[in-house]
């Protein structure tokens, strides 16, 4: 029966998908939008969620009346959790459907391998997905937290509010948590973090047996000072990890773990027992009660015609870049990307939790930092929250190598990579 | 040291109070107490962490018989407020939304509430860590000395002047050996680090055969030094005592570790032997590469998460039942699988991969438009999850502990049909000699298909098993494909004792190796070294011998 209503459920999802591409072809003109999200392979469990999330929010501005007077159209594209497939689709949408913009990505590998290609082509790239920094391209706009908006300062709520002393930086093999670590751990040493006291460890992707880690994590926490576990660990490996902590009698309240890739879609999967108290670092909670966030969790549900859905932090960065993007294209009169790549910087539009969005000259956003409580129904009590709107860094102040560097795509300086110090332009290298 | 005198003057207190609360309770003191417990129940209802916070210490303070219900039901989260008369209860869930609730003041019945009636009170860890603590104090004077225990333990790390005062008042009216024990080495715990100098080094002597946390913690601040490099403990006898007492609870330490490692090692084993175990009959015994053993294990972890769907208030129950029944959903796959596909392909092994992998394709996608590209989620029994903690340096985590007594019975099982039962007869004999087998009139092909069912069911039953540990989602099958490969092709193909040999023993190897490699290294050094070992041993561990194996 199950089974019936979810194919009969896709089936009606086509039809309408065809009748709108229909209405769509006797339209005069309309301006495409891509949406490069996987849709099969590992990462699907993650990104059809927001190619949805675009679906529905296209649907909406053109019940609106569209942009510009045309109707905007989806362009939706496969690129299957496979790396190399990304770039191949992202030129397939740029030169092929000409699109006006993408909305996309979301493992930092994915990104790395777009990047050159909407470079080559200039288009225009929304990336949802909080990430390690250390980039920012004239053709991309983050709208994902950077790690000043979200890995530093769950560290000082642990440092200030918990009384931490030792921590466990804890994170899957790759470039997102190494990078995000080694912020991590300049910024802990710099606020007096002894050697001894900080323990940092990786794990392949999907790992599943964490006996020994927990164990080493629990030893290491009974010294009788405060610890703490910041954890990039990444989708799949952490409900292995948090059963684990909760078979080995590790609660939240003798070390509780921060997580900087859980939210709530991935705990609507989990049996959240085991997660209680645990904590994540987010610009986004679903509990949040503003009219807005309201507003949008309904749109959504009734969109998706589930009532049980959840929404989630990307979800709302997708938010955010749309409707930026629309401002600047109706700003700027036109969708040419460099026009509205200048029209986007300063775009301003409010949050879904509060405070204003605005759109930097360094393609970043500013965003509030939220940290919350893991409650058994799979949402998030906020425990705390920054008081303003934190600017998003592109480049970390608490690596050597990149403090002197800034991003300003604003004249007179024009570079995403500028060293303040040489007073010269790296380009597109890194 | 001037806590003694206070103490007993505490204690007089309490009994006058007790004597005079017993004898001359009055309608007005009662209607007092009732008043203050309403005081702090619409603190806790407030929103605000600091008012929950306040509502929490006024209810440890009033020493209401009520408040100990109150505050465990807020610690396990059954405490809520019904939406429509803001009334504080505390609810059972029944079934999934529907609760039987009481009246927090009166544990008066007030029947049955849907969810959407309720709203919970919520806590943050500090006040979860607050409400414990409140609960042990007021538990050191419990009835059952099971919970005076629980108590005490539960304080044992963080003693305060106030605890302190209540656990020493307990000790001259305690009855219980065992309680008086516990209450006496806590005490001990204090006269390590305040007292005279023979009192604090006899304290040490005992306390070194404790294997406590807190002990080791408390000697080790004894032989550190500060920021200078001076001793933070002054007087040199007491390092030295510490420093030996250090050494002895260091070694018992090291000697738990090496347990912890060895049974971490053996469940590692455990789960590689599983989902081993049915491919080491279909590769093994058949010979068949099927690179869908996975997506059988897959099927099977998702039939347990359709029967916890069917049976939502039996999570034990329904964990049983998933046994049979994924071996038999799995095994009719499997047993589909070969004679759909597999039987044409006999003898071409090239052919059988690439179908079989497309196989697994099929049945990831297939999962993924029925149960959607998301995880499920399966619940854990009561008495899966937890750990059997053996003292403060050793505890063995339950569902670990199941899996590897399941992993034994499985393998003993199936050991049992291959050597007793007509089908294991008939099995065997195929696998030896197909040709002289088919010409004393066993149907080689029926053989075929059963053998495949039986394999493929195995996968179903490890299935199971993973659902208690891993993701239950499309791609849990990938995650094992490989490991499963590498321990039929090192305990040597076509040997059952062989893969169970070799998945113990890559278990604990891995364990052994990871604290010092990391995990990422420890499994890349475990591939270097089958890769080399099978350059050696192309036939593994065990080989299959005499004129079977040329074949």
């Amino acid at each position: 029966m199950k089974n019936y209503s979810v194919l009969s459920k896709k089936c009606f999802l086509m039809l309408s998908l065809c009748a709108s591409l229909v209405v769509n072809a006797q339209a005069e003109e309309t301006i495409k939008v891509g949406v490069l999200h996987s849709l099969s392979g590992t990462m699907a469990i993650s990104e059809t969620t927001l190619k949805d999330t675009m679906l529905m929010l296209i649907a909406e501005q053109n019940k609106k009346g569209g942009l510009l007077g045309k109707k905007l159209e989806a362009v939706v594209v496969d690129p299957a959790s496979n790396w190399p497939l990304f770039a191949e689709k992202a030129r397939e949408l740029l030169t092929k459907d000409k699109v006006s913009a993408i909305f996309g990505c979301w493992t930092s590998v994915s990104r790395k391998s777009v990047l050159p290609v909407i470079e080559e082509l200039n288009g225009v790239l929304f990336y949802p997905v909080q990430y390690e920094g250390e980039e920012s391209s004239k053709n991309v706009f983050y709208t994902g937290a950077a790690p000043n908006q979200q890995a530093i300062p769950a560290v000082d709520y642990l440092m200030n509010d918990l009384k931490v002393k030792r921590w466990v930086l804890a994170g899957t093999d790759y470039v997102y948590p190494r990078t995000t670590n080694k912020i991590l751990e300049a910024y802990l040493k710099a606020k007096g973090v002894a050697k001894k006291d900080i323990m940092i460890n990786y794990t392949p992707f999907g790992h599943s047996d964490w006996q020994s880690i927990v164990a080493d994590v629990k030893k290491f926490g009974s010294a009788g000072k405060k610890t703490a576990v910041v954890s990039t660990i990444n989708g799949d490996a952490n409900v292995p990890f948090y059963k684990e902590l909760g078979n080995q009698g590790v609660s939240a309240e003798n070390i509780p773990v921060v997580a900087f890739s859980v939210g709530e879609e991935e705990l609507s999967g989990v049996d959240t027992k085991p997660l209680v108290g645990h904590l994540a670092a987010w610009n986004y909670f679903m509990s949040v009660d503003t009219t807005k966030n309201a507003a949008f969790i309904k749109q959504w549900q009734d969109y998706i015609k589930n009532p049980k859905r959840v929404t989630n932090d990307p979800m709302e960065a997708h938010y955010l870049g749309f409707n930026m993007w629309v401002k600047a294209v109706e700003k700027a009169g036109t969708t040419d990307a460099d026009a509205v790549q200048k029209a986007m910087i300063g775009v301003e539009y409010p949050n879904l939790t509060g405070g204003i969005a605005k759109m930097l000259p360094n393609h970043h956003i500013s965003k509030p930092v939220l940290i919350g409580e893991i409650q058994d129904d799979g949402q998030f009590m906020t425990v705390w929250q920054t008081n303003k709107v934190v600017d998003g860094d592109a480049w970390s102040d608490f690596l050597p190598d990149s403090k002197p560097i800034i991003a300003d795509w604003t004249a007179p300086i024009q570079c995403g990579n500028y060293n303040t110090k040489t007073k010269k332009c790296s380009g597109q290298n890194y | 040291m001037n806590t003694l005198p206070r103490c007993y003057f505490l204690q007089c207190v309490s009994y006058l109070l007790l004597v005079f609360s017993l004898s001359f309770i009055s309608a007005a003191e009662a209607s007092d107490s009732v008043a203050s417990l309403q005081a702090s129940l619409g603190l806790l209802k407030q929103t605000s962490m600091t008012a929950r916070k306040q509502a929490i210490t006024q209810l440890g303070e009033g020493h209401q018989p009520r408040s100990l219900a109150i505050l465990h039901a807020l610690l396990v989260g059954q405490l809520f407020i019904i939406k429509s008369t803001d009334k504080m209860v505390i609810a059972e869930a029944q079934a999934e939304q529907a609760f039987t609730v009481y009246e927090a003041e009166s544990n008066q019945d007030l029947g049955q509430f849907s969810g959407a009636e309720l709203s919970k009170i919520s806590l943050t860890n500090a006040l979860r860590s607050q409400v414990r603590k409140l609960i042990a104090e007021l538990e050191i004077n419990a009835e059952h000395p099971a919970t005076r225990l629980a108590a005490l333990k539960e304080c044992d790390a963080t003693v305060d002047e106030h605890l302190l005062s209540i656990i020493k008042a307990r000790l001259p009216i305690e009855t219980d050996a065992q309680v008086k024990q516990a209450i006496q080495q806590v005490l001990l715990l204090q006269h390590m680090t305040q007292g005279a100098k023979g009192e604090r080094i006899a304290a040490i002597k005992v306390l070194k055969n404790e294997d406590s946390l807190a002990v080791v913690n408390q000697l080790k601040t004894f032989v550190e030094k500060d920021s200078e490099g001076q001793y933070l403990e002054t007087d040199a006898d007491i390092r030295h005592v510490a420093e030996a007492a250090l050494t002895t609870i260091t070694q018992r330490m090291q000697w738990y570790a090496g347990i912890e490692t060895i049974f971490f090692g053996l469940s590692l084993g455990a789960v590689l032997v599983l989902s081993a175990i049915g491919l080491a009959i279909t590769f093994g015994v058949m010979g068949v590469i099927n690179m869908a053993h996975g997506e059988l294990m897959m099927l099977g972890a998702y039939t347990t998460y359709v029967l916890q769907q069917l049976l939502p208030n039996h999570t034990g129950l329904s964990l049983l039942l998933a046994i049979p029944a994924a071996f038999l959903m799995s095994a009719a796959v499997g047993m589909l699988i070969e004679r759909g596909i597999i039987r044409f392909l006999y003898g071409r092994p090239l052919e059988t991969l690439l179908a079989t992998f497309g196989v697994s394709l099929l049945l990831q996608q297939l999962v993924r438009s029925i149960f959607s590209p998301l995880n499920k989620s399966v619940a854990t029994p009561q008495w899966l999850s937890g750990s059997w903690q053996v003292n403060d340096f050793l505890s063995l985590t339950w569902n670990r502990f199941y899996i590897l007594v399941f992993c034994l019975v499985v393998f003993v099982a199936l050991m049992q049909i291959l050597k007793r039962t007509r089908l294991g007869l008939e099995v065997r004999a195929v696998a030896q000699n197909r040709t002289m087998a088919k010409a004393m009139g066993i149907p080689t092909a029926r053989v075929d298909a059963l053998t495949f069912g039986l394999g493929s069911g195995i996968a179903g039953v490890a299935g199971v098993a993973l659902s208690q540990i891993t993701n239950v989602g499309p791609n849990l099958g990938q995650a094992y494909i490989v490991d499963s490969f590498m321990v039929v092709v090192f305990g040597g193909v076509g040997n059952l004792l062989g893969t169970l040999v070799a998945g113990f023993s890559l278990g604990i190897a891995n364990k052994f190796l990871e604290p010092f490699a990391g995990a990422v290294l420890a499994k890349i050094v475990l591939l270097i070294f089958i890769i080399l070992f099978i350059q050696k041993h192309p036939r593994g561990l065990f080989p299959q011998k005499g004129r079977a194996a040329d074949s």
